[in-house]
């Protein structure tokens, strides 16, 4: 998930400038799949065919369908080849799923930006439907019968009018010869019987005895542990390392110097290797290690940059769109606002520490086991850092336990890399809770300084200054300083649906940090829905009107509105409030889905309490239903963590959290009672894994506002002593 | 080094190792049972949530050298051998788990709720799974989960 729609184009041309990605954003299509090969079995006799790089046909009638969407929990382990079965007509119980391994002919394989199901669902439908075509041919041609007088199902091809069928597999071998149909008919969503379809995931049982296997679970012959000391300040360098008490520690083999390839920035650090983890930590810990910090104590600083980001609330920003002249207009409005919202730097925090198994062996190959979103990308990136041709490399793409966007960014795989090289072993990398928190890289705190003015009691212009760091700036070097933002930028142009009559204005002011940032599940959508969705309300009360009436007389769009009126009758919207009780609502698309999000609360001894979240999905057509719905619960939980609870600070360099006592996230008593309601059409799919979460916290806000009159424009929220400040 | 014997999943074990060794990692490290997740170190989380004579317990805070006498563990991969728990049953129903890492601990949870408690409220629940952190946010989830397995125990 995470990483904006653009960062598969400009992210690709900054990295390549880099030299480090160069086969990012490859594109799956009908043509990655003509090659036809035939996979030799361990005895040298044909066994497999591959028929698309996706799908394996065995004699034996096995049927292996690659997924290319590592499993986060987003559900891909299902989805993705439900798409192929779907078109070759064979059941989810008929199949083995492998995982890619990075190899360029799956193309991008990625799982993030939300693009499984957009992306795939008509390159995957085709590749199943393409070979399901070829098995017919086969078996037509096998009974001397038009096409026309054969069908599949269920993995084999009967002959109309008959009880003569045959077995995929033992229409392989004939069927791989034949020539790669580059135009299948595809199958009319009304006869769909997987895609959509109330199908129990295949994995979940193994996800409720300990059986499923993490990254954190790999276990190789001779493999030694690894804990690795990072600065505090994240890029210090070491000066001195005392290791003579961590040598003392029973286990304890040896201490590294290591190093932490960041993307745009590299970090030195010390290991220990040890015979088990728990040593290598207990060696980590009696390290005694003197870092050469220069002026990083001032550079790592939050306060210090949010001064600089209000600094330039008042300053002109560099335009990213402008329809009509919004500076005349709002100068000379009688009714008008203007404020500013804030949101923190945040950890994705997985449950899942990083962790990598690595074994880079002494005949030049190497081998990976490691729990990432992105195998495709990570391989030529690994195959560049050890200056080794990809073929070397095998990446064993494994389960991983959240990511939320972290695991696409593979600085914990080279460090395991770089370890093994180093030992001769195959080493295990586990980072401890405290490196998760205290290292980053973070989603970054922003601010969104609005303006917006009334016409006749309609809001007819709207300005959203983003302000911050960018990850276009400061992670792809790829953004100039007298260019706006376009990854934001374009997200609100595209996405923004209100019509704003006179005028509505982006605009953008870069301020830099060297607080590491990187995407965080939905990306800028999740900074920016805060200070849009808001200050809308802020608006919509100024104009003396009901939000989400006002909301609905603004757009246009037949999906956005349907949308909120679903919102509105699903949540009661109308029902009168009893005092000390209000909703709020918030609506955004990003990710090609359109999410509207009510909160109600009540107020509570001086604090505020979220009894119910009801959000609406318009995610157009889709392959599991409860996928969707539990993306969006999920989306949900994730995102009043992040309204309500302690974001990242650094001080004087140093990060202010470290662990889920002082990173606090929503427990299971904080849990308010949640609905979800998805809108049912035939639209092209759009993305579910991160497009629940930008409505929640604005939608929060707007509902404390309703209930208690307070106006809240920074997160996080203190819930709990709200009324009392 | 000592030697310590431990009685997991009613399997006596014999380990080597260091006495502060925490049970999580003589469970996964030591035993390969790997079903016991680490994710915070610090009993904040209750990835690796096991029960020390049927009591709900952190194992990465309970060193080896410390075990009681005779402590029975039990861990994920004691529950339901036979046939699935009513618990794990009524996960598979619910679609409770999305990434699953953090299952294990908020199933040994809710197994040792339902001993004690078969018919718990919401807040019995808040009670019992507080200490289970869900990143994903399957709590929703985990809640009716419960309530299914409680209210049909021949699931």
């Amino acid at each position: 998930m995470s990483i904006n729609d653009n960062f598969l184009r400009t992210g690709r041309r900054a990295f390549i400038k880099q030299a480090s990605l160069a086969t990012l954003g490859l594109v799956i299509g009908v043509d990655s799949f003509s090659k036809i090969r035939n996979i030799s079995g361990q005895n040298g006799t044909l066994d497999n065919f591959e028929v698309s790089p996706f799908i394996l046909i065995g004699v034996d009638n096995t049927i292996t369908i690659v997924n290319p969407r590592n499993d986060m929990g987003q559900g891909t382990l299902h989805a993705v080849p439900a798409m192929i079965a779907e078109e070759l007509e064979v059941s989810l119980a008929q199949i083995k799923i492998i995982q890619s391994d990075g190899q360029s002919k799956y193309g991008a394989q990625t799982s993030g930006n939300s693009s499984s199901i957009r992306r795939l669902w008509l390159p995957l439908r085709t590749a199943g439907a393409a070979t399901k075509e070829m098995l017919i041919k086969a078996a037509a041609h096998r009974w001397n019968v038009a096409q026309t007088e054969c069908y599949a199902r269920e993995a084999r091809v009967f002959k109309k009018g008959s009880d003569a069928s045959l077995a995929y597999g033992e229409l392989a071998e004939e069927a791989s010869k034949l020539e790669v149909p580059t135009n299948p008919v595809l199958k009319n969503p009304a006869d769909f019987n997987i895609i959509g379809k109330a199908i129990k995931r295949a994995e979940i049982p193994a996800r409720t005895t300990g059986k499923a296997i993490y990254g954190i679970d790999i276990a190789v012959a001779g493999m030694v542990y690894a804990s690795i000391l990072h600065s505090p300040m994240i890029f210090g360098i070491p000066v001195t390392i005392n290791d003579s008490d961590a040598l003392k520690i029973p286990g304890v083999l040896r201490v590294i110097k290591c190093e932490r390839k960041m993307i745009h920035r590299d970090a030195e650090s010390v290991a220990v290797i040890a015979t088990n983890w728990w040593a290598a930590v207990k060696g980590r810990n009696a390290l005694k290690v003197q870092w050469d910090n220069a002026n990083l104590n001032e550079a790592l600083d939050t306060d210090d940059y949010f001064q600089r980001c209000y600094a330039q609330v008042k300053a002109e920003g560099i335009n990213h769109h402008e329809l009509g002249d919004f500076s005349k207009k709002f100068n000379t409005a009688t009714s008008r606002l203007e404020c500013t919202y804030e949101t923190p730097f945040l950890s994705h925090a997985p449950i899942e520490p990083e962790n990598t198994t690595a074994h880079v062996k002494v005949d030049g190959s190497v081998e990976i086991w490691a729990p990432i979103q992105g195998p495709g990308e990570t391989l030529p990136d690994v195959a560049n850092y050890l200056n080794l041709p990809v073929e070397k490399i095998k990446i064993h793409t494994i389960l991983m336990g959240g990511s939320f966007g972290r695991k696409a960014y593979i600085d914990f795989v080279k460090e395991a890399c770089f370890l093994s090289r180093e030992v001769n072993a195959p080493v295990k990398v586990i980072w401890t809770r405290e490196d998760d928190i205290s290292q980053g890289p973070y989603r970054p705190g922003m601010l969104s300084r609005m303006q917006g003015f009334l016409e006749e009691g309609k809001i007819t212009g709207f300005h959203h200054h983003i302000i911050g760091e960018s990850i276009l700036r400061q992670v792809f070097k790829g953004l100039p300083d007298d260019e706006a933002d376009p990854w934001m930028g374009e997200e609100l142009r595209d996405n923004t649906r209100y019509a704003f009559k006179t005028s509505r204005k982006v605009s953008w002011t870069n301020v830099k940090t060297e607080v590491p940032i990187m995407w965080w599940r939905s990306v800028n959508a999740s900074n920016l829905a805060w200070g849009q969705e808001c200050f809308f309300d802020e608006l919509a009360h100024l104009a003396g009107k009901d939000p989400l009436a006002a909301r609905l007389e603004l757009l246009e769009d037949e999906r956005f509105i349907k949308v909120l009126k679903t919102l509105a009758e699903k949540s009661d919207y109308y029902a009168t409030a009893t005092p000390g009780t209000g909703k709020g609502v918030a609506l955004f698309k990003a990710f090609g889905t359109i999410c509207a999000c009510c909160v109600t609360v009540s107020t509570n001894n001086g604090g505020i309490k979220i009894d119910k979240v009801v959000s609406v999905i318009d995610c157009g057509m889709y392959v599991s239903a409860d996928t969707v719905r539990a993306q969006t619960e999920g989306n949900i939980v994730m995102g009043l963590s992040a309204a309500i609870k302690g974001g990242i600070t650094f001080k004087e360099g140093v990060c202010q959290q470290s662990n889920f006592n002082n990173y606090p996230v929503l427990r299971m008593n904080e849990m308010p009672a949640v609905e979800v309601f998805i809108m049912e059409n035939r639209e092209a799919p759009g993305g579910v894994g991160e497009a629940g979460l930008p409505p929640v916290a604005p939608a929060l806000g707007n509902a404390i506002f309703a209930a208690s009159g307070v106006r809240v424009r920074n997160l996080p929220i203190d819930i709990t002593t709200l009324m009392k400040d | 080094m000592k030697k310590y014997t431990i009685t997991v999943n009613n399997k006596p074990h014999e380990v080597e190792a260091e006495p502060d060794v925490p049970l999580l990692w003589i469970l996964r490290d030591y035993l390969g049972l790997k079903g016991t997740k680490f994710g915070c170190g610090i009993a904040a989380c209750g990835a690796c949530t096991v029960h020390l004579n049927n009591n709900p317990v952190r194992s990465c805070q309970l060193r080896i050298a410390t075990l009681p006498a005779g402590a029975k563990i039990t861990t994920i991969e004691g529950i339901g051998t036979a046939a699935p728990h009513p618990i794990q049953k009524a996960w598979i129903e619910l679609q409770v788990p999305q990434c699953g890492y953090c299952q294990s601990g908020q199933i040994m949870s809710a197994v040792a709720l339902l001993a004690k408690r078969p018919m718990p409220s919401d807040k019995d629940i808040d009670a019992a799974l507080a200490g289970n952190l869900c990143r994903c946010g399957t709590y929703d989830r985990i809640r009716k989960a419960i309530h299914l397995a409680a209210e049909n125990p021949k699931l």
